[in-house]
Parts: C-alpha cells; structure tokens; sequence
C-alpha cells in the first residue's frame, strides 16, 4: 500500500500539491502513475505560462496511454522540472518525489478546497 | 483497449490466478484479462532475453472437418490449405468477398481432413457465423465452434524451448517454426505448436480449461531460475508492433485489403476460387493506391492510433498502430499513405494531439531476432 505524504494536497484527478508559502510544487500521485504504467514522455508548459486551477497544463504519456496533466490551483509557472525530459521513468519510481512545475499561486484559498492525505487514500481505495 | 460493454466479461480459466498474483486487469475484446503485471517495459523485455508466459484463453478456436474440409478451408480462409501437411500451421485471412478482412487468423491441420481455425476473441461468434454458412457450397464439411473446449498458453522468449522440455516427452528442438505436435505438458494432454505473436522463438500451448492453471504454475516453477515471469497485453501489443505483426482492429479489418496491408503472401494465388479472390486479383493487376508503411517518429511523441498523417499540410492517411517500443527504444508504428508515399525514407508528419511531428517510413518488421 502506497503512503502519501500528510503535508500534501492531492486533487481527484490524482495531482499532488506540496505548499511553501505562496508556492506549490506539483506531481502526480502513486496512484497516478501505476494506473499510466511506464512513463515514457512528460510535457510541460514554458516559464511564466499562467494557470488556472483545473485547467490542463502538460500531458504525461506512457507506453500505453496519455493523459492531461491538470493543475490543483491557479498561479504562474516559476519553475519547470527539466529532468523529466531525458529521465521521465523517475514519475514511476519516486512520484512523490518526482515534481514537475512550481506555481507561484494567485489565490491561496483554492488549496482549502483540495483532499488532504486520508482522503485521497479513501478515493484510491 | 477502452470499451463499453453491457454483458458481464468473459474470464478465462486463469483469471482468479490473474487476479491473486496482482495483475491489472482491463477488459478486452468483452473479456476480463491481465494487461500487466510487473510493468510492459520489464514484461517485453523478459520476452526479447528469456521468457514470457501469456494467457491467450480468450482467442477463439473454429475447427472444420469431414469429407471435404479442404475444400471448405480453401474456400472460407485467403491462404492455400492444401499446402499444409498433418502437423503444421499457417497465418491467413478471413475475407470479405472485397478481399477485406473479417478477420486474421492461424490454420492448422490436425487431420487430412480435419482444421482448427484460431481466431480474435471478440471475433468468435461472427467468424462463427461466416464461416458456417459459407462453407456450405464446399459440401461434405462441418464448422464447430470448439472455443470453450480450449485453454491457450503462450511461452514466448529465448529460454522458451529450456522452460518447455523437461514438461514434455515431445521433442521441441526438432519442431519447426508454424509446426506443432500432440502430446503432454506437465501430464496434462495438450497440443504444442512452434508459433507465436511477438517476434520471438516460442510455443502456444493448447490445453483443455481445468488443467489450465496447473500447466500455467508447471512453466512458471520450471522457468524460475530463467527468471520467467508472467506477461499481460499490454506487453504482448508492443511486442506484436515490434515484429511488426498486424493487430486485426487496427491495422487491418473490414475496409482494408489484403494487398493494401502488404499481406500478398497469405494469399494462395495459384488457388481455384476463395471468397475475395476475385476482387484481390483485380486490385493485383490494377495496383493499390494506398497502403501500411512502417514509420519511425523523428521528433519527440507517439504517433497512435487513430493520429491523421499528413503530407505537406494535406491529410493523406492515419497512424493504425503506434506506440514506444521498449526493446529498441523508439516511437513506431503503422500507417496508411498514399502508394506513392510508402518508399522507405519518405517522410511525413503525423499529428500529435495539435502538434504536427516528423515520421519516415522505414522497413518492417521494425524488430527481427537474432538467428
């Protein structure tokens, strides 16, 4: 049984968001990335792209199947993981660990609304 | 390998073993089946340097027999039955009268008189049908559906034939390729035949249903040291790409030709009548104007199925296959283009969710085992 981190939010589409202050780092989740199999691409959007919470900002592919990456709260991108480009397997053998854009958020009660840990783990279940 | 199906799935003697070993299952064809286990890059992999072991339960079995089952086989399946001896199989096509495929199939004579037909799962009760009331004119012959008479185990991979023989008394290393023989695996009476759907040296083993998952745990325990494992679908999709073995549902099937799919040598041309005969001659000497090509995506991307191929800015055609292949590490696939397009080296684009990405049409099969 997987175990996700206590200090994340996680999102019903299976996105986890781990605050600092007004930014967030985000992934996908355990659940996430053994329901895609083997990652094998990851694309992400430019620097400064502006997200708005729920919309879809990258798309993440495996062997068998793509899917939308969306995003858990709305804000600018300030960071992009470069290393998912050439080591996209990462998202398979650490996804809590294996983040993939921070956002610097513009509204920071959007996060209120997310799951925390237990919860996400009951909707996996 | 999404579906909508109303009636509950079909499961194959092996699916609570599937289910307790911790496959992930998907529905398929209208059946429940394993789609990994341990992953499809390390499940294609065991298969490209040991072995894998399948359950392909769910294809159908069709067998014909009596007086003149020759005659019905020759009439009803695109490749020429009367070259096969007792013994030994052959990959064919079940056709519309427009040389298109109802389905694809393996043809084996288990008598001189007597044929078993494997066909796609969720193929069985039309190919059932066809195959019943076109037979008829050929005369003395009858088509049984044998489907749940049948387990089917596939053991695919280098260490295949080391796994398989201390199951057996039957003598594998003199088995040809498309050859098979009867005999017993693990005191279980089954048939073993030198085929198989991933590129790789192999044998599907035909079994009767209860002594399915007693055969299945005998491979696995003789395997063990050859770290065999199990392998699910999903695996035994990019494997098939690889070999560059078509997949009736995507790249072939009711408005695609054999000719169009690059197919001539199923066809027993020297054949009497067979049904699309006509309409394949035709096509023969007009020449096709479009055909399956091979591509290798240059950018970054996987071109599936369904994508549109375009060349220069027009849509010319559509990606039938497409995925990452594990072993050689690439994005490939299968298309059709224009006949003036598929020469090796030409290139397209194909369009990735929006995106247009470079393709060019390479040789197939994409992946070919070292003799």
């Amino acid at each position: 049984m997987a175990s996700y981190p206590a200090g994340y939010k996680y999102t019903k589409d299976h996105e986890w968001l781990e605050l600092s202050g007004d930014r967030g780092k985000v992934g996908i989740t355990d659940y996430a990335q053994q329901q895609l199999g083997d990652v094998v691409y990851v694309e992400l959007p430019e620097l400064g792209a502006k997200l708005k919470q729920g919309q879809s900002f990258g798309t993440i592919e495996s062997v068998k199947a793509v899917s939308e990456l969306y995003a858990p709260v709305s804000g600018e991108v300030v960071e992009v993981n470069a290393a998912l480009k050439d080591k996209p397997e990462i998202v398979n053998a650490d996804p809590h660990g294996s983040w993939m854009i921070v956002v610097k958020l513009t509204n920071a009660g959007e996060s209120d609304g997310l799951l925390d840990a237990s919860r996400y783990q009951d909707l996996v279940k | 390998m999404e579906q909508a199906t109303e009636a509950p799935l079909k499961k194959t003697p092996l699916n609570a073993r599937h289910r307790a070993s911790g496959a992930r299952m998907v529905a398929f064809g209208g059946w429940d089946m394993p789609v990994e286990y341990s992953g499809i890059v390390a499940e294609h992999m065991a298969v490209r340097t040991r072995a894998g072991l399948f359950d392909v339960s769910h294809m159908g079995q069709i067998e014909i027999a009596g007086k003149d089952a020759v005659a019905a086989v020759q009439r009803i399946s695109s490749n020429d039955a009367s070259k096969l001896a007792v013994g030994q199989a052959q990959y064919s096509g079940l056709l519309t009268g427009q040389g298109t495929f109802i389905d694809d199939l393996l043809v084996y004579r288990l008598a001189p008189a007597h044929f078993l037909l494997v066909v796609n799962a969720s193929h069985i009760p039309k190919d059932y049908a066809w195959i019943a009331e076109q037979i008829k004119p050929a005369g003395d012959a009858v088509a049984v559906d044998a489907s749940s008479r049948y387990a089917l185990l596939a053991l695919q991979g280098p260490a295949a034939l080391d796994v398989l023989q201390p199951l057996t008394g039957v003598e594998l290393a003199g088995m040809k390729y498309y050859w098979f023989a009867n005999g017993e695996v693990a005191s279980v009476r089954a048939t073993i035949s030198r085929t198989g759907y991933t590129g790789e040296d192999g044998f599907e083993i035909f079994v009767p249903p209860q002594s399915a998952d007693r055969v299945w745990q005998a491979i696995l325990e003789s395997g063990k040291a050859a770290d065999v494992i199990p392998a699910g679908l999903g695996a035994r999709d990019t494997l098939r790409l690889e070999a560059a073995m078509r997949l009736h549902g995507n790249d072939i099937d009711e408005t695609t030709t054999v000719l169009e799919a690059d197919l001539s040598w199923i066809v027993g041309w020297k054949k009497d009548d067979f049904i699309g005969a006509a309409a394949l001659r035709e096509q023969k000497a007009n020449g096709v104007t479009r055909k399956i090509v091979g591509f290798e995506v240059l950018d970054r991307g996987i071109a599936r199925q369904g994508y549109d191929a375009y060349v220069g800015g027009a849509k010319v055609g559509v990606v039938t296959s497409g995925t990452q292949t594990p072993f050689l590490k690439k994005a490939i696939g299968m298309a059709y283009l224009p006949a003036e397009h598929t020469a090796a080296g030409t290139e397209f684009d194909v369009d990735i969710r929006g995106r247009r990405t470079r393709a060019r049409v390479v040789p197939m099969p994409f992946y070919k085992r070292p003799k």
